[in-house]
């Protein structure tokens, strides 16, 4: 393990940085600086040399203050927060006062007596080491300690929870997420909640006015004790984290927890916490795209020459053109057809697309949009009638009559009746984006009817979320669209889909 | 070199003294923005105190604030300095008599004296140490934004007629952005960066208790109970401090000493600026289960 120990040799609060200590902190700062390039922010040398500047102005001895000054000279952008977070607890996990750990035979001694502290300090009445405990004395001090809000017992807890539950051994080869879904499991935390709930209800209900107990209560009650509970589940995440960190070193470590920033987080492979953060991150993308956008139509070059009005100026200089008098631009405003597939697997591409679409629909003269698995339905109206997007795309999902035969994605007989219904409404202005991996469980292609669509439309574009590598293996199909489209496109996280859509306008 | 600040913990006391409550990371940047003599770049959502807190630093301070409020079209002119024309029309005017060469006149009309202020070089020409506020950043268009890069970085003007102004005092800057665009990399390279975000509970609780007379400890945290669940739905704009605020105010006004479900979907619309939101909210409210995910 190659820590650093900052703490060594002083006691606590000392703030003076000795000049050995110094080298010894500048070059962990470059090495956490590297892994923050590893995970892709883009982090400059001036930075850099802001970053190690900022830092000798500090008690790196505190270790929010350490974070503070790292934070504001190295993160210049919200969304990579989080990124920078991971990185530096595992960097400097073990480093700082509280967490100062020799190496790993001293954790769990140092834990006992710790949890035996934090234990007189709740007064609970189990005492002595956590070890000795019976599973319902710990359920129940789990219990209390959440009702508290204690921080230093919530800690304790948390710390006796992995030892207790995870199982971890030393060098066994499985990610941090495989202890903590052991951990949390064992602590069936949705019962606590439920069990805290009722609790709140008696005291409280009682104390101010009998029976007066609202939904609004209990809502918020709810609230709390769930704030609660991630706090918990926080420290848990820590300990487990910690314990990784000090099995394995600091640099392994980071490369096992290196995830991608959100913007270029795979629509298809996102996971359920991931889908959230996209979602958070939809809105100022697409209001940030809404203004360059607009800003791009209003700052446009001027038109061409209007020669009316310029022979029309002429006069007043005896016909000499002096005064040049130019057409207003008149931009055109493409009409756009969504055609998304919604089955499984693509599903949250096509919800990203049509969101983003609907969202700087002011630069389109009509936007259409039509949803698909094996049937095909109009949802059109979906977007009309609610003004929350969020909301229109989850009706889709439970209204929309897209399912023929199986439900499973059949894109020629989707065409076929998107043909046979709209086909008559695409005109010479409108431009259709096709979104789906066209993996066509082996049914007909019915190619010949995006061919039709090209030959009417201004444009076809096929947006595919798979990466390209994947494109024409077992059941997708796409070139065989794809000779008839004007472009295909592998739109994979948002950056792509931001991209792409700034063009096409 | 003198420093403005002793230490993070001192600005925090400060600040609170002037009824602005920061928190430690707050503390923490501007306390390294003046050690560094670095730009900060404040972001987060509307209505979470970033001008206010340029205010409160020059009110703890107790020097000059000057701000410049950035809008779309502004230029030059209207940040850095102008040529007083109709001053220098006048002095050429007045010297047609006397007789002057023209060498003379055309030195002369390029003076100070002939110089309007504008606020970025008004900052960084004046004697004593004052805070910039660069108000709302990301309405100017990228090009203007290389207006700022010289005076960011270096703390100093160029004017070609006169030539290179430096800073007499190295002013305190604080620019906001309400993140409606990418800012240049360029730009945000010279600035600390501070994400202002909604506080935490406790804070909030503490900021309605300061800024609204006469409100209960009890009322301020139910206050900020509430407001915390209705952040957690997914809105369209969710609630700001400041709209925190004019709800416990409104609602001490009411007399009220308990929040009930009737009380809170009544007046929902302070907190809240959009009809859907507002039947969301209440809808949600009124449902123990919590947010559904």
């Amino acid at each position: 393990m190659n820590t650093i120990d900052l703490s060594e040799g002083n006691g606590h609060g000392v703030e003076v940085v000795d000049f050995e200590l110094g080298d010894a902190i500048l070059e962990m700062v470059n090495g956490f600086i590297v892994e923050l390039r590893a995970v892709g922010l883009p982090v400059s040398l001036t930075e850099n040399l802001d970053a190690l500047e900022a830092v000798k102005q500090v008690a790196i001895i505190d270790r929010e203050t350490f974070k503070c000054a790292l934070r504001a000279t190295l993160v210049k952008h919200y969304s990579h927060m989080k990124a920078f977070e991971t990185v530096f607890e595992v960097y400097f996990s073990l480093r700082g006062i509280e967490y100062e750990i020799a190496d790993g035979a001293d954790l769990d001694e140092l834990e006992d007596i710790e949890f035996g502290d934090s234990e007189m300090q709740g007064q609970h009445g189990a005492a002595g080491a956590g070890e000795n405990l019976t599973p319902e004395e710990f359920a129940e001090l789990l219990f209390e300690s959440l009702l508290r809000a204690d921080a230093q017992l919530l800690k304790g807890v948390a710390r006796h929870a992995v030892r207790r539950f995870a199982g971890m051994e030393p060098g066994r080869p499985v990610g941090g997420t495989y202890y903590l879904y052991r951990t949390l499991r064992n602590l069936d935390l949705n019962n606590v909640l439920e069990r805290l709930l009722s609790q709140a209800q008696q005291t409280h209900g009682d104390a101010s006015a009998p029976g007066d107990w609202s939904e609004l209560d209990s809502r918020l009650w709810r609230d709390e004790f769930q704030h609660r509970i991630d706090q918990l589940q926080k420290e848990i995440e820590a300990e487990i984290r910690r314990r990784l960190v000090a099995d394995r070193g600091v640099e392994a470590m980071a490369k096992t927890l290196r995830k991608p920033l959100p913007e270029d987080v795979d629509f298809m492979h996102a996971s359920r916490e991931e889908m959230a953060n996209l979602r958070k991150a939809i809105y100022p993308l697409t209001r940030r795209l809404a203004a360059r956008l607009q800003r791009k139509r209003r700052h446009g070059r001027r038109g061409p020459l209007d020669f009316r009005r310029t022979v029309r100026a002429s006069l007043s200089y005896g016909g000499v053109p002096v005064d040049t008098r130019f057409r207003n631009p008149h931009p055109h405003k493409p009409e756009i057809f969504v055609i998304a597939d919604i089955s499984g697997s693509v599903a949250a591409f096509a919800r990203f697309t049509l969101l983003l679409v609907y969202a700087i629909s002011g630069q389109f003269s009509k936007v259409r949009s039509f949803v698909f698995i094996d049937g095909l339905d109009e949802v059109t109206s979906y977007f009309d009638e609610v003004d929350d997007i969020n909301e229109a795309v989850h009706r889709i999902n439970a209204e929309a009559d897209v399912v023929w035969v199986d439900g499973h994605s059949d894109y020629g007989h989707a065409f076929g009746v998107f043909w046979d219904k709209y086909g008559s409404d695409i005109g010479p202005r409108t431009s259709i984006m096709i979104l789906g991996d066209a993996r066509n469980n082996y049914h007909a292609a019915q190619s010949w009817i995006v061919k039709a669509m090209q030959e009417k439309a201004r444009h076809v574009y096929w947006l595919n979320p798979e990466p390209r590598s994947y494109w024409d293996t077992g059941d997708s199909i796409v070139s065989e669209y794809a000779g008839h489209c004007d472009g295909t496109f592998e739109v994979r996280n948002l950056r792509q889909l931001e991209g792409f859509v700034e063009n096409l306008v | 070199m003198s420093f403005r600040f002793e230490d993070a913990a001192s600005l925090k006391a400060g600040l609170q003294r002037v009824d602005y409550l920061s928190d430690e990371n707050i503390a923490g940047v501007v306390y390294l923005a003046d050690r560094l003599q670095k730009p900060v770049l404040v972001e987060g959502p509307a209505g979470t105190g970033k001008t206010q807190l340029a205010k409160s630093v020059s009110e703890v301070l107790s020097t000059r604030l000057i701000r410049l409020q950035c809008y779309e079209g502004l230029d030059e002119a209207k940040a850095l300095y102008e040529w007083n024309y109709k001053k220098q029309l006048l002095r050429i005017q007045s010297d047609r008599s006397d007789g002057h060469d023209w060498t003379g006149v055309s030195q002369d009309i390029f003076s100070d004296e002939f110089l309007l202020t504008r606020p970025l070089l008004e900052a960084i020409s004046a004697d004593d140490p004052v805070v910039l506020l660069i108000d709302e950043i990301d309405r100017v268009e990228v090009e203007t934004e290389a207006l700022l890069l010289e005076i960011l970085s270096d703390y100093q003007v160029s004017i070609p007629e006169l030539g290179t102004i430096e800073a007499k005092q190295i002013p305190l800057v604080f620019l906001t952005s309400n993140n409606t665009r990418e800012l240049s990399e360029a730009l945000k390279r010279r600035c600390l960066y501070l994400h202002i975000d909604y506080p935490d509970l406790e804070r909030e609780k503490q900021i309605v208790l300061t800024k609204v007379p006469g409100i209960t400890e009890n009322l301020a945290d139910q206050i900020a109970r509430v407001v915390r669940s209705i952040r957690q739905i997914e809105l369209k704009k969710a609630p700001s401090v400041s709209e925190t605020i004019d709800w416990a105010k409104t609602l001490v006004l009411l007399g009220v000493e308990k929040i009930e479900q009737q009380t809170a979907s009544d007046t929902l619309n302070i907190l809240l600026k959009y009809q859907s939101d507002i039947s969301k909210a209440s809808r949600e409210l009124a449902n123990a289960q919590g947010v559904g995910i």
